[in-house]
């Protein structure tokens, strides 16, 4: 064994090479199918979230009083609810398209799955935020959200009403567990590459009862 | 004229950007503030009064709501036979007669009919202490709006006395402090005067008044006219039909469902029948259109 | 927006109109994303 092979990081860098060569990572090309705006929503997803955790970052910096306080950090709050009101919207769209696409095959499995996970945990997390507006809201919602909570039993460690948990929570905790999620979601995306289309000859050979748009494409 | 990928993605950050920051400016954000006990007291009297004689009395929300706030083994939701709330644990536990009325009214120290109030109340057996709270429950809610100056008169002990002085308290501004610091100087949790606030009706009205109630489809709504959190229609959705919107056991049922519907989302690709919807609706022909259209 | 919301009812449905524009405009993009020309691939 050479020095390099049994250096933990040049291991690591190998296996990381040899799984996501450079050119895979970070793609400039895309096969000649990607040709809908539909394939635009995953990126946009990915740009919300950069807006998301810059906003979010701001507010951070300036603390919960701020964003009452203050007309710019109340500027800041928009910011932060705009984006994650684009984030749900193109994450929508996404998986719709993804759905649509029947974007697990070939592999593509583990793609869809954290996706999905991501989208349930992007539910949380956003849930969370409502918590520590330290607002109206964040009272009405944390009294009623406590029920659900209880009512399976985990309302003591989810404990909606003790603001400073569910600050970490928010800030912290969920959107570490969501950025895991994310960049293995991206990183199986550059690996296993985008779905093809479906063969012709099988979407041909399946005869479906309603006349589908584009029909007049089919062999 | 065709983009590279790098500048498409930079369009694309661009764009959304763009489009938050002019969402931001054109609409703002909601910002309803918070409620306090001090404007509750302050605003709606007779309701916190009447809030604190049940809590005194133990058959208010919070204080009949069994885990994790009260231990009660016949309280709580259950999915089925499986009394998941009661698993839970009392982890959290809150005596509302003297966390949220004797407590707080016990540091009060320069008022001597409230000191005595207070000693007759304590020295009094539960039985007398219940007779008291009830009958005083009871005439609160025979009495038009509730008014505490309009009650029958009755044998309600030290009760009206107690009730009266946490008013006042609260109308001060002294009882928000006092719910907050029980346990040391830094406080992070507001679940005691949550609770307490949540088991009057005045946030709930409010609530209500903006369609913020679990059956007006209030979780995915948001006060004043802006969208609220859409993507928990379907969440939502299951409070409003029976059978749960008849159960006692509604969110146990409601989450025990979305827990499957959410696997099923997850596991999709595993799942006959479900996996195939996209080959079946053909949706894709429209995506992939130009590749079928050359590759013909 | 910060006047109270205005809300529609159909039975058992209850939505405000924010919600109802955001998820219209979310189906209406989807729509548009399926059926307008991307430039740049046509040969």
């Amino acid at each position: 064994m050479t020095t390099e092979e049994r250096m933990w990081t040049a291991r690591l860098r190998n296996r990381a090479t040899r799984a996501l060569p450079p050119d895979q990572l970070l793609p400039d090309r895309q096969p000649a199918y990607v040709a809908s705006w539909i394939y635009v929503f995953g990126v946009a997803t990915l740009a919300a979230l950069l807006v998301v955790l810059v906003s979010g970052g701001i507010l951070a910096l300036e603390g919960p009083q701020w964003y009452h306080g203050s007309p710019q950090g109340h500027f800041v709050n928009s910011l932060h609810l705009w984006s994650v009101e684009l984030f749900f919207f193109t994450m929508v769209i996404h998986l719709w398209g993804k759905f649509f696409m029947a974007a697990w095959r070939g592999h593509r499995a583990m793609t869809w799955v954290t996706g999905a996970i991501a989208f349930l945990g992007s539910i949380g997390t956003a849930f969370t935020g409502y918590l520590v507006q330290s607002n109206f809201d964040s009272q009405w919602i944390s009294t009623q959200a406590k029920d659900g909570l209880n009512s399976v039993g985990v309302g003591a460690w989810f404990n909606v009403l003790n603001y400073g948990q569910m600050l970490l929570f928010h800030v912290v905790l969920f959107p570490l567990v969501l950025g895991f999620l994310v960049i293995w979601h991206v990183l199986l995306v550059r690996r296993r590459g985008v779905v093809p289309p479906f063969a012709d000859e099988a979407a041909a050979a399946t005869p479906v009862p309603q006349a589908p748009q584009g029909e007049e494409v089919a062999s | 004229m065709s983009m590279t990928t790098r500048e498409r993605r930079s369009a694309v950050l661009g764009v959304i950007t763009l489009l938050t920051v002019v969402l931001a400016v054109v609409f703002g954000s909601p910002d309803k503030h918070a409620i306090s006990l001090a404007e509750w007291a302050r605003n709606a009297p007779n309701d916190f009064v009447t809030t604190a004689v049940a809590e005194l009395d133990g058959s208010s929300g919070t204080a009949t709501y069994g885990a994790p706030y009260v231990n009660d083994p016949t309280a709580g939701q259950k999915l089925g036979p499986l009394p998941l709330q009661r698993f839970g644990g009392v982890r959290e536990p809150v005596d509302t007669a003297q966390d949220f009325v004797i407590g707080p009214l016990s540091t009060v120290t320069s008022d001597p009919a409230l000191r005595s109030a207070l000693a007759r109340y304590q020295g009094a057996s539960d039985d007398q202490r219940k007779a008291w709270t009830g009958a005083y429950a009871d005439a609160l809610g025979k009495a038009p709006d509730n008014d505490p100056a309009k009650v029958a008169t009755g044998d309600y002990g030290p009760v009206p006395l107690l009730a009266g002085r946490l008013l006042d308290l609260a109308r001060s501004g002294g009882l928000d402090g006092q719910l907050l610091s029980s346990g040391g100087f830094y406080q992070t949790d507001y679940a005691k005067p949550l609770l307490f606030i949540a088991d009057g009706t005045y946030l709930e009205d409010q609530a209500r008044a903006e369609h913020l109630g679990g059956d007006q489809w209030g979780m995915m709504n948001e006060t004043g006219g802006y969208p609220g959190q859409a993507w928990l229609w379907l969440y939502t959705f299951w409070y409003q039909i029976p059978p749960f919107s008849s159960s006692d056991n509604a969110d146990a049922l409601v989450w025990a469902l979305m827990m499957v519907l959410s696997l099923a989302l997850v596991l999709l690709p595993f799942i006959p029948g479900l996996r195939s919807i996209p080959r079946a609706t053909r949706v894709y022909r429209l995506i992939w259109r130009e590749h079928y259209r050359t590759n013909r | 927006m910060d006047q109270p919301g205005t809300y529609l009812h159909w039975g058992v449905i209850q939505i405000s109109v924010a919600n109802l524009i955001v998820i219209g405009l979310m189906l209406l993009v989807f729509v548009l994303a399926l059926v307008l020309p991307f430039p740049g691939r046509r040969r």
